[in-house]
């Protein structure tokens, strides 16, 4: 006799790929959104060296460059123009994605998501356009910075959920005593999540000379709050979730080294005061700084996913009623 | 359905907020080249000075305390730029020789009365080697200012205004003049070239003729003065602002110094 276990509808629908080997998305889709998140990754270090070196007007007139396709790429149009080819590669290669995810993906929410990167990268382009057109106005210079950071979350949570370690999860691990903390830890990460992009948000502003430095600093310590408070939430909990774990490890690293980043593209600015800038060391810190800023907000959105995931999936697994299922 | 129902009528509204919001493209800010009072003053309404009354101020500028070195700027990553120079030049923040400070704006801040017409001389800001020349240079309001560029590469002339619009101008090496005139009084007004970030100049809009930059020796000189008490006040764009208090009489000279601290 076979035996029988009580399923819930939803957790047989989740767990039915695995159950028949299959693998709901392609590898090749998968490549392709990694390799289209690393490109968008690219994308805002050629847009932060962009700011760094002052290049964001060294062409005057868009879509085109000087009226041409490639203008010469001498100086600052070197990086200006080379920033727009890259995001136009990124927006073609976002394009594909969208398109791949529709024809290809069976789950609902990640076509949208594809869709809403797709929009993401269009509004992003014109609000580059604004960015040369008004001359830098502060507010569409920050929001130009803070959608790319949400844009690259957005593709970094693509290659995530068509990955097929989300697919196939590894189901034995759970958290070692019951979670019962409040908030909750998918809350936790959710407050982690919103606290990084303020930060990003009072850095861009910072940077685009809309805010002062004194916001930024308190928003550093917020982070870090936070960033440890979840660390210690799970180490005490959930080491035994690689999934959740090592992002949350990965995460901590992360804003370590973006505090020693972040007190060196200060340093750097007040002793290079009265150099002629810009000056490589300056540019290659604040680049780094913004690169792993928005390095910081795709891992801790990528932890958040990864913690509903593997929770839902627990409580999924766990629910009482059920249709009976015989294997 | 209501027109601000629709999609097609929310993005007119976007549209328009955006036009709204931001204005025109390529420049920012104040408005079009108009006079500051918006009225076009005849020729009777401007303030003479009688040549035969009109009083001389003369001036140094001086600088206490040693004066920071000017780092070389390095053009190293711009051959076109690079190549116009036999070594590499010194940035031109500070250039200090004994005790003397160059490219200070001075200027008389207060004390005139009545509206002076605008001189219809051009000035000229040209980029050669890679530099603005000159550093500092100062125009009246609505008085003709030509940039050129002498310069085999392009340059992006960029003003950086807050009182006047701010635009941003691409110039190709030996390409037509860009002419300007500034409508409104603002001083030290920071002008950049984005395609190369150690380019920098500073132009300054008076709405009188009574201004002047400080030569190599330090020197300046403000002629036609009418007779009275003035605030002559010297701007430098590291060491920020001095001023001293001045009367004149008709045909009068007068000399003063203003001094700035390096420390």
């Amino acid at each position: 006799m076979s035996p029988s276990v009580t399923l819930s509808p939803k957790t047989l629908n989740s767990l039915s790929p695995q159950a028949d080997g299959e693998y709901p998305a392609s590898r090749g889709l998968h490549r392709f959104a990694v390799f289209t998140a690393a490109s968008t990754f690219c994308l805002i270090v050629a847009g932060a060296l962009v700011t760094s070196r002052d290049a964001g007007l060294s062409v005057p007139d868009w879509p085109l460059s000087y009226g041409r396709l490639m203008p010469e790429m001498i100086g600052g149009v070197f990086y200006e123009h080379g920033h727009r080819m890259i995001a136009s590669f990124v927006g073609f290669l976002t394009i594909i994605l969208a398109v791949w995810l529709w024809l290809g993906e069976q789950r609902r929410w990640v076509r949208n998501l594809g869709w809403v990167a797709l929009g993401a990268v269009i509004a992003q382009g014109v609000l580059g356009g604004m960015t040369v057109l008004f001359l830098l106005p502060t507010a569409v210079s920050v929001a130009h910075a803070c959608l790319a950071q949400l844009f690259f979350s957005a593709t970094v949570v693509l290659a995530l959920v068509t990955s097929r370690s989300w697919n196939r999860p590894d189901m034995e691990s759970q958290p070692r005593d019951p979670e019962t903390g409040s908030p909750s830890l998918p809350a936790l990460c959710v407050t982690a999540n919103c606290a990084v992009f303020a930060q990003l948000l009072m850095g861009a502003a910072l940077r685009h000379k809309g805010l002062g430095v004194i916001p930024h600093l308190a928003g550093a310590a917020v982070v870090a709050a936070v960033v440890f408070w979840l660390m210690a939430r799970v180490a005490r909990h959930y080491s035994g979730v690689p999934a959740i774990f090592s992002w949350t490890m990965a995460l901590n690293g992360l804003v370590m080294l973006q505090l020693v980043l972040g007190a060196g593209a200060y340093w750097i600015r007040e002793v290079t005061r009265d150099a002629v800038q810009p000056l490589w060391p300056m540019v290659g810190i604040t680049v780094g700084h913004v690169a792993l800023g928005a390095l910081i907000l795709a891992v801790s959105v990528v932890l958040t996913f990864q913690v509903r995931h593997v929770l839902g999936r627990r409580h999924e697994s766990l629910e009482p009623q059920g249709v009976p299922v015989t294997t | 359905m209501r027109i601000w129902k629709t999609v097609p009528g929310w993005m007119m509204v976007g549209v328009m907020s955006l036009a709204l919001a931001c204005g025109g493209g390529g420049e920012k800010g104040g408005d079009a080249a108009e006079p500051e009072s918006g009225e076009a003053a005849g020729a009777a309404d401007y303030t003479t000075v009688d040549p035969a009354k009109a009083a001389t101020v003369t001036g140094k500028i001086k600088l206490t305390g040693e004066a920071p070195a000017m780092p070389a700027i390095n053009m190293s990553a711009e051959p076109d730029c690079k190549g116009l120079h036999q070594s590499a030049p010194p940035a031109e923040v500070v250039v200090a020789s004994n005790g003397m400070l160059q490219n200070a704006f001075v200027w008389v801040k207060s004390g005139l009365n009545g509206k002076f017409m605008p001189s219809t001389t051009a000035v000229h800001l040209d980029q050669k080697g890679c530099i603005y020349r000159p550093h500092v240079l100062a125009v009246q309001v609505g008085q003709p200012l030509s940039i050129t560029n002498s310069d085999p590469t392009t340059h992006n002339v960029h003003p950086l205004p807050t009182t006047n619009r701010e635009w941003n101008k691409s110039q190709t090496g030996g390409g037509a003049p860009i002419d300007y005139p500034f409508p409104r009084q603002e001083i030290m007004i920071p002008v950049k070239c984005n395609i190369h970030p150690w380019m920098r100049s500073y132009i300054s809009v008076v709405d009188h003729p009574f201004f002047g930059v400080s030569g190599a020796d330090g020197s300046f000189t403000i002629k036609g003065l009418p007779a009275g008490t003035y605030t002559i006040e010297a701007v430098h764009e590291k060491f920020g602002s001095q001023e001293t208090s001045v009367t004149v009489g008709d045909a009068e000279s007068k000399d003063i110094e203003l001094t700035f601290s390096a420390s």
